[in-house]
């Protein structure tokens, strides 16, 4: 039987791919048989990532999509995609009477306004090919929300609404833009504003008692990427453990 | 120290800012909350140019005791 979960065949650029979930997409989809384009700001972890990678064919291009000079190289270096999964993003916990421009910047930048235009100019650069699956990692925090978290949230919730009208306007090239709502995966971005005693007792508030795991998120992205959800577009997926 | 105490002070809305002295025990403020917390680690960010993990903070009963990590790690 033809495996529709497979990803071979399959060029997947992946951004924020040096840790975290970015790096456990990654992992997984090499191990679905894809070719990856991987990106980050830091060359070391880069490479780390590229070393975990089963298969061949995988490159990397390390580049810091918040400047304009950097996205283009990336876009210029960049084949023909499948895929493509923009995960790269940072938290910052500040209080809302703390917001100030350089907190709104620090956090729109890398997580809103980066990812909106490196998609436009991959497009303009002609890089996303028909039937080809855009996934956008967000997080359930758009909805959910918590003390500390005002600007991360917003993004997040901005970066949904964006995605949702991608949706239309890839459709006619049967280009399906998806979400991905996770709740609290154990990456480094957690211990942002929060001690690992406080994290490992939130965790058992979670139904299935545990936060995430990148892999978890993996299996999802893979199930996006392939021609498993031909019939998924605009969609939010939500994968949280059973906790809102 | 002193203009340290101040900025302390400065994230606090209720509590009397004469309760603010180096020995002062400030997590046995009716005000304190983990969002105090944060404002406290946003400001010696953005004031110092340091980052202070919620462990360090944790680890911190006094300004003074604060003040010596953010001082170390200078």
């Amino acid at each position: 039987m033809n495996n529709p979960f497979s990803l071979k065949e399959k060029t997947i650029l992946v951004t924020g791919a040096s840790s975290g979930i970015g790096r456990g997409i990654a992992i997984v989809c090499a191990g679905m048989g894809a070719k990856l384009i991987l990106t980050a700001r830091n060359v070391n972890r880069l490479q780390e990532t590229m070393s975990s990678l089963e298969g061949e064919g995988h490159i990397f291009i390390p580049a810091d999509l918040t400047l304009s000079e950097e996205r283009k190289k990336l876009v210029e270096c960049t084949p023909k995609l499948n895929g493509l999964v923009q995960c790269a993003g940072v938290m910052n916990r500040v209080p809302c009477k703390s917001i100030e421009q350089t907190e709104i910047d620090s956090v729109m930048k890398p997580n809103f306004e980066a990812p909106m235009l490196l998609q436009s100019e991959l497009l303009q650069g002609k890089k996303i090919e028909k039937s080809a699956s855009i996934v956008y990692i967000a997080s359930i925090a758009a909805k959910s929300p918590v003390a500390g978290n005002a600007l991360y949230s917003a993004s997040k919730a901005a970066l949904i609404s964006y995605a949702k009208c991608l949706s239309l306007e890839l459709a006619p090239r049967l280009i399906r833009v998806n979400c991905i709502c996770p709740a609290m995966v154990w990456t480094d971005l957690v211990f942002e504003g929060a001690t690992r005693e406080q994290l490992e007792k939130d965790q058992e508030k979670y139904p299935l008692k545990r936060y995430g795991k990148p892999e978890d998120i993996a299996n999802l992205a893979v199930y996006l990427l392939s021609d498993a959800s031909s019939w998924m577009t605009g969609s939010c997926v939500d994968i949280t453990g059973g906790g809102d | 120290m002193e203009e340290f105490i101040k900025n302390f002070a400065s994230e606090w809305d209720d509590t009397d800012s004469d309760c603010f002295t180096a020995d002062c025990d400030f997590r046995q403020f009716e005000e304190w909350s983990s969002l105090i917390g944060l404002s406290i680690l946003h400001m010696v960010d953005k004031k110092y140019g340091i980052k202070i993990t919620p462990d360090e903070l944790r680890s911190a009963n006094t300004i003074k005791e604060l003040y010596n990590i953010v001082q170390s790690k200078k």
